[in-house]
């Protein structure tokens, strides 16, 4: 039985109650009907507003963040307001500020193995809206195992990518990327950024998708892959079919059960810790600035050019990390050097590139130049 | 010639380049040529035994080649070739 609308719904949802698509059965459905949202960062953020304000009766939020300042260029459910607080009680307030018929579960915590099956379980459907690959195939195998609708989305600079995984139906994630790219192929930790709109716009679609799929109308992205370019202004769409080799969905699947998804794709799911190479490599910010009031070390910043723009070292010779392989020449291993980026995780893996080379008197600036930033010089802007 | 679409992501080993214009019959020709014009891309497509690493998808048209007749798939003048990356994204920048 469908729960029934109140006067005051019937008046709040009357843009809807005119579409016969939707009309007033659609909407008591909606009202039924439940979705996680994993993530309410850029792409949570216009998912979870879009799908309260469109009256999914119970939404639920993963997350274990809280909001920040540099969030705010994209996550549009935060405000200045709410800067500090979990991300989770942030959205959520602004969610029943929007729809306070609704019911908002928060769930201020990561989204692990151990966690997941049963914080899912009680849901319709499942919004990927992450930002890392160990919680992608989590969040995959999650929705496979409790045959849920997945949808995905993620973006890159000015591209997105959406489509809906339901392994009953089509195919899943992992059939279209059977395993994640090694971490040192990812382009998103060198040469990451976001146009802020980008989530805006590949968002809605993914809120679009799940109304279609829990209305059960028109025809949801499931085995089609849309490619959203926002300079190009494209819209591509290409045909995504099973997988008979998938190990989840296939028939011949060998996972039965959430695996170790760090391991598995080699990153942390985590990334909010400063960069570190290992506390034998690591030279902290504070340590840096007083050995180069006695000792000359050679400082290697291997950030983008454009970085440069916002903050650099003096002194320092810029090698970006991409670049860093070809350009070893010059570098001279026997001088003492300290290489470093944004927060410590390029430079971390620049590192393990000079150090494989031969280069022993290498240290990584731990937490990189925003580190150097927060302890050392403090008119440095942290970005 | 065949039309190689390049996603952001790997536009960085193209010189900014979004679209190749690659000469071959076959994908397999298609990526040979492609990684003779910009040798950097290699790595990021083949592994070390020169089979394309399996986060790599190809489409042509709207079908993947692995649907098709994988790196064999036959492609005609001015067919649409599209690599498909693996993002995880997000925007945080370490």
């Amino acid at each position: 039985m469908l729960p029934e609308l109140s006067r005051d719904e019937i008046l709040r949802y009357s843009r809807h109650l005119l579409i016969p698509e939707v009309g007033l059965e659609g909407q008591r459905k909606l009202k039924n009907s439940s979705a996680l949202i994993i993530g309410t960062g850029g792409l949570g953020s216009p998912v979870a507003l879009y799908l309260a304000a469109a009256g999914i009766g119970r939404i639920g939020l993963v997350d274990y963040d809280t909001v920040d300042s540099s969030n705010l260029q994209r996550q549009v459910i935060h405000g200045t307001s709410t800067v500090g607080k979990l991300k989770v009680e942030s959205a959520r307030d602004k969610l029943l500020d929007l729809n306070p018929g609704i019911q908002v579960d928060i769930y201020n915590e990561p989204y692990t193995s151990e966690n997941a099956l049963r914080i899912a379980q009680d849901y319709d459907i499942i919004l990927d809206g992450t930002d890392n690959f160990p919680t992608r195939y989590l969040t995959n195998d999650v929705a496979v195992f409790l045959g849920k609708p997945n949808v995905y989305a993620s973006i890159y600079r000015f591209d997105g990518q959406v489509s809906v995984f339901y392994a009953k139906e089509g195919p899943c994630y992992r059939c279209l990327f059977p395993e994640p790219p090694p971490p040192g192929l990812v382009p998103s930790c060198a040469e990451g950024g976001v146009l802020g709109v980008l989530p805006g716009t590949v968002g809605t679609l993914q809120a679009t998708e799940a109304l279609k799929v829990l209305l059960g109308i028109g025809e949801p992205l499931i085995g089609k892959l849309l490619l959203y370019n926002a300079l190009d202004m494209s819209f591509d769409f290409v045909k995504l079919k099973k997988n008979p080799n998938c190990r989840v969905c296939g028939p011949n699947a060998d996972i039965k059960e959430l695996i170790d998804y760090e391991e598995f794709c080699g990153v942390p799911s985590h990334d909010h810790e400063e960069g570190s190479a290992g506390a034998n490599w690591d030279i902290t910010a504070t340590e840096l600035a007083e050995r180069v009031k006695t000792n000359h070390l050679k400082l290697v910043d291997v950030r983008e050019p454009h970085e440069l723009e916002i903050s650099r070292l003096p002194d320092a010779v810029n090698i970006p990390l991409g670049q860093l392989a070809a350009r070893l020449a010059e570098l001279d291993s026997a001088e003492e050097m300290v290489i470093f980026c944004k927060s410590g995780s390029r430079s971390a893996r620049g590192l393990e590139l000079l150090a494989s080379a031969g280069f022993k008197k290498v240290k990584n600036l731990k937490g990189g130049i925003n580190a150097w930033a927060k302890e050392v010089d403090t008119n440095l802007p942290i970005y | 010639m065949p039309v190689l679409r390049i996603p952001t992501p790997l536009r960085a080993y193209t010189n900014g380049q979004s679209e190749v214009n690659v000469n071959g019959s076959n994908i397999s020709d298609a990526l040979t040529d492609l990684t003779m014009q910009y040798p950097a891309l290699k790595p990021h497509l083949f592994n070390e035994g020169g089979d394309l690493r399996p986060f790599v998808n190809l489409f042509v048209g709207e079908n993947n080649i692995k649907d098709l007749q994988g790196v064999d798939t036959p492609i005609t003048d001015g067919e649409k070739i599209m690599l498909i990356p693996s993002i995880a994204g997000g925007g945080n920048v370490a």
